[in-house]
C-alpha cells in the first residue's frame, strides 16, 4: 500500500475513472472507517463479537508481519506471547482487582521485554532454525501454562475467568458494543504506528535486513539491535492482542493456546499478504470466518466433518504460496497498477 | 539404582523412536536443506493406514512391511506434487507449505478416523522371554527394530548404487546431473525414504502413545532436538543425538523436573544446542561464501 505511492508519484495522467489512484484510495480507507464505526449498531451483538475477534486478530497479525513480512525472521510460535498477554491481563485483573483497562499496556511491557529477551538468542538463527525454535516454543506453551507449580497463578488446566466489562460513563452502549470500541480504538493508533515505522528510516532498515543482512551491515545498520527490537515490537503487538483477546472472550486456558493458534497467525499474514500493515484486517477476516463456515460443512459431512476446516486452512496455505504469494494486498496493489495504467493508455 | 537402570532402558526406547524421526529429517535436510515440520503427521498417517489394515485382518507383520511400501509412495507423490513446484521459493514459502501440509494430514486423520484414541497392538510377546524387570518386551523389541532399520538404511546408503547416486545428487546435483543421475527422482526417492522411516517409528511408537491424530507432536519435537543435538547434516549424529535425547528427557522427567515439563526440556535443548553451537555435537560448521 505504501510503495505504490512512492514509487509511482500521482501525475495528471494516471487516473483511474476520472480520479487518481491515491484519491481512491482514500475513498476507500473512508469507507472502511465508516464502516468499522456502523458496524456494532447494524450487526447482532454475536456478530459484533466476531468482528471484535477480527480486530484482535489484526493486531497481532500486524506484529507478526513485522517479524516475519518486513524483518524476515520466522516466527511459529508467535502463539506463546499471545497467550503472555492474555495470562498477564487475566493475573493482574483476577489476583490483584487492577481494572481491565490498566492491563492492556502492561501486558504489552511484559510482552516487549519477553519478546527482547527471545530475540536475542534468536540472533544467531538464521530463518530456517529460527522456525523450529519458535515452533518448539508454540508447542511447549501449553504445557508450562499447565505446570502445577504456576496453579496458585494460572488455574493450572482450568484456566481464569475474567468478568465481562461493562461500558463505562453510562454510554448508551451494551457490553459487546463497548468491547468492539475498546478495542477498535487501541488497534487504530497501533495501526498507524505501525506503517509509520515501517515507512521511515528504521522501517527501511529493518526491511534492508530482511533483503540482504551483510550489506545492510555494510550501511551502518545495526542488524544486533535491530533485529532484537523488532522481535521486542512485534511481541508487544501480539501481547496487547492477547490481552484484548483474553478481555474479550472472558476466558483464559491453556488449551486456547495450542501451536495451532499460531499457525493462525501465519496463515494470517500469508493470506493477507507479507510485508503490508493493512493486509492484517484481511488476514483477520479470513482467520475468524473461514473456521467458521467450515464448520458448516459438518452439516454436509456429517460430525467428523469437524476435523475438516484444518484441512481447508492447510489447502489454502499451500495454494496462496503457489498462486499468490503476495496475499490478497498484494492482489489489490497489482489490481490497482492495472486499473492505472489501462485508464491511462486510454486517454 | 534399579530405578535408574529402568528409566535409563525406557529412555533408549524412546530414543530409538527419536532416533528415526531424527534420521528421516536428516534424510531430507541432506538433500533440500528444508527440515519437514510435516515428518511427524506423514508418520502418524502411516500408522493409522496399519492400524486399518490390521483391523482388516491382516497378520502384523504383513501389515507393518505393506505401510512400509504405501508410506514410500506416499511420500515419493507428496514431494512430486507439492514440495515441487516450491523447489527454488524462499524459506518462508517452504515453511509454509510444510506447515499446511502438517494441518492437511492431522485434519484428514481426524477426519477418516476420529479423534478418538486407538489402542495400537504390539507385535511382541507380553512376557519376556529374558525376564528382566528394567526393559519391557515392547521396548526391548522396538530397540532391535529400530537398530535393523538403520543398518538397513545405512547398509542402502553405503553398499548400493542407488543409494550411491542419493548421496551424490544430495551432495553436488550439478555434477551429478552431468553424469547422468536424475536428481529430481532422488529427491523424491529421499522423501520415500524418509516417510518410510518415519512410519516404522510411528507403528513402535503407537503401543506407547496411543494412536490419535496428535500422537506424533511430542515425538517431532524430541526427533528435532536430537536431530539439532547430533548434528543435522549428519545421519549417525542424528541417530545418536536421538538416543541421548530419549535418555536425557527420561531422566530429567523422574529425576529433574517431573513428567510435566518433559517436553519443555526438549524445547531448552534445541534452544540450547541452537545458540551454543549450532552445528550439533557432531556436525561440521557452516561456511558459506558472500
Amino acid at each position: 500500500m505504501t510503495t505504490v505511492s512512492e514509487t509511482q508519484p500521482p501525475t495528471a495522467a494516471r487516473l483511474v475513472a476520472g480520479l487518481p489512484l491515491a484519491t481512491w484510495r482514500r475513498i476507500g480507507a473512508a469507507a472502511a472507517a465508516a464502516l468499522a464505526l456502523a458496524l456494532p449498531f447494524v450487526a447482532s451483538s454475536y456478530h459484533t463479537f466476531q468482528f471484535t475477534q477480527v480486530i484482535v486478530y489484526a493486531i497481532a497479525l500486524m506484529g507478526l508481519n513485522l517479524l516475519t513480512g518486513y524483518n524476515g525472521q520466522i516466527s511459529l510460535g508467535h502463539g506463546a506471547f499471545y497467550a503472555i498477554g492474555a495470562y498477564v491481563t487475566a493475573i493482574l485483573v483476577s489476583k490483584f482487582d487492577v481494572p481491565y483497562w490498566a492491563t492492556v499496556p502492561v501486558a504489552g511491557a511484559v510482552c516487549l521485554g519477553a519478546g527482547f529477551l527471545f530475540g536475542l538468542p534468536a540472533l544467531r538463527l538464521e530463518g530456517l532454525y529460527l522456525a523450529l525454535a519458535t515452533f518448539a516454543l508454540a508447542l511447549v506453551t501449553p504445557q508450562i501454562l499447565k505446570f502445577k507449580d504456576f496453579d496458585s497463578w494460572t488455574g493450572g488446566v482450568q484456566g481464569i475467568l475474567i468478568d465481562k466489562p461493562d461500558a463505562p460513563f453510562k454510554l448508551p452502549l451494551d457490553g459487546d458494543q463497548w468491547l468492539y470500541f475498546f478495542c477498535l480504538a487501541i488497534a487504530v493508533p497501533l495501526f498507524w504506528a505501525a506503517r509509520n515505522l515501517v515507512r521511515g528510516r528504521v522501517g527501511r532498515a529493518i526491511v534492508a535486513i530482511r533483503d540482504h543482512p551483510i550489506a545492510a551491515g555494510t550501511m551502518g545498520v545495526d542488524t544486533a539491535i535491530y533485529k532484537s527490537l523488532t522481535f521486542g515490537v512485534s511481541a508487544f503487538y501480539t501481547g496487547v492482542a492477547g490481552s484484548l483477546g483474553g478481555i474479550v472472550t472472558g476466558f483464559v486456558a491453556p488449551d486456547s493456546f495450542q501451536i495451532l493458534l499460531s499457525l493462525y497467525l501465519l496463515v494470517g499474514i500469508v493470506v493477507g499478504g507479507l510485508a503490508s500493515i493493512s493486509g492484517a484486517f484481511f488476514g483477520a477476516l479470513f482467520i475468524e470466518f473461514v473456521p467458521t463456515y467450515s464448520d458448516q460443512l459438518t452439516d454436509l459431512l456429517g460430525d467428523r466433518a469437524k476435523a475438516l476446516p484444518w484441512a481447508v486452512f492447510g489447502l489454502l496455505l499451500i495454494l496462496f504460496m503457489y498462486l499468490m504469494p503476495t496475499g490478497v494486498m498484494g492482489m489489490l496493489r497489482r489490481l490497482g497498477f492495472w486499473l492505472e495504467r489501462k485508464s491511462s493508455a486510454g486517454s | 539404582m534399579a530405578q535408574l537402570l529402568h528409566q535409563l532402558f525406557s529412555g533408549l526406547a524412546n530414543g530409538g523412536i527419536y532416533a528415526s524421526i531424527a534420521l528421516a529429517l536428516v534424510m531430507i535436510y541432506q538433500a533440500t536443506h528444508l527440515v519437514n515440520f510435516a515428518q511427524g503427521e506423514m508418520a502418524m498417517f502411516s500408522t493409522y493406514v496399519a492400524w486399518s489394515l490390521i483391523d482388516w485382518g491382516m497378520p502384523y507383520w504383513a501389515a507393518f512391511l505393506l505401510t512400509l511400501v504405501i508410506s514410500f509412495a506416499g511420500g515419493v507423490i507428496i514431494e512430486r506434487v507439492v514440495i515441487r513446484p516450491f523447489d527454488k521459493a524462499p524459506v518462508l514459502a517452504s515453511v509454509c507449505v510444510f506447515i499446511g501440509l502438517l494441518a492437511i494430514l492431522n485434519s484428514l486423520a481426524g477426519f477418516i478416523y476420529t479423534y478418538t484414541i486407538k489402542p495400537f497392538p504390539s507385535p511382541f510377546p507380553e512376557k519376556a522371554w529374558y525376564g528382566s524387570v528394567y526393559i519391557s518386551p515392547h521396548e526391548g523389541g522396538e530397540i532391535v527394530v529400530m537398530l535393523v532399520v538403520l543398518a538397513l538404511v545405512y547398509a542402502f546408503f553405503r553398499f548400493t548404487p542407488l543409494g550411491l547416486a542419493m548421496r551424490a545428487s544430495a551432495q553436488n546435483p550439478v555434477s551429478s546431473r552431468l553424469v547422468g543421475i536424475r536428481v529430481g527422482w532422488m529427491l523424491a526417492l529421499g522423501w520415500g525414504l524418509a516417510a518410510a522411516t518415519g512410519a516404522v517409528a510411528g507403528m513402535m511408537a503407537a503401543p506407547i502413545v496411543y494412536l490419535e491424530p496428535n500422537m506424533m507432536g511430542g515425538i517431532l519435537l524430541y526427533g528435532f532436538a536430537g536431530a539439532l543435538l547430533g548434528g543435522i547434516d549428519n545421519p549417525w549424529g542424528a541417530v545418536l543425538g536421538g538416543f541421548l535425547v530419549g535418555v536425557l528427557e527420561n531422566l530429567a522427567g523422574a529425576y529433574l523436573v517431573g513428567a510435566d515439563l518433559k517436553l519443555t526440556a526438549a524445547l531448552v535443548i534445541i534452544v540450547g544446542v541452537l545458540v551454543v553451537r549450532p552445528s550439533g555435537l557432531f556436525g561440521r560448521p557452516v561456511v558459506t561464501r558472500v
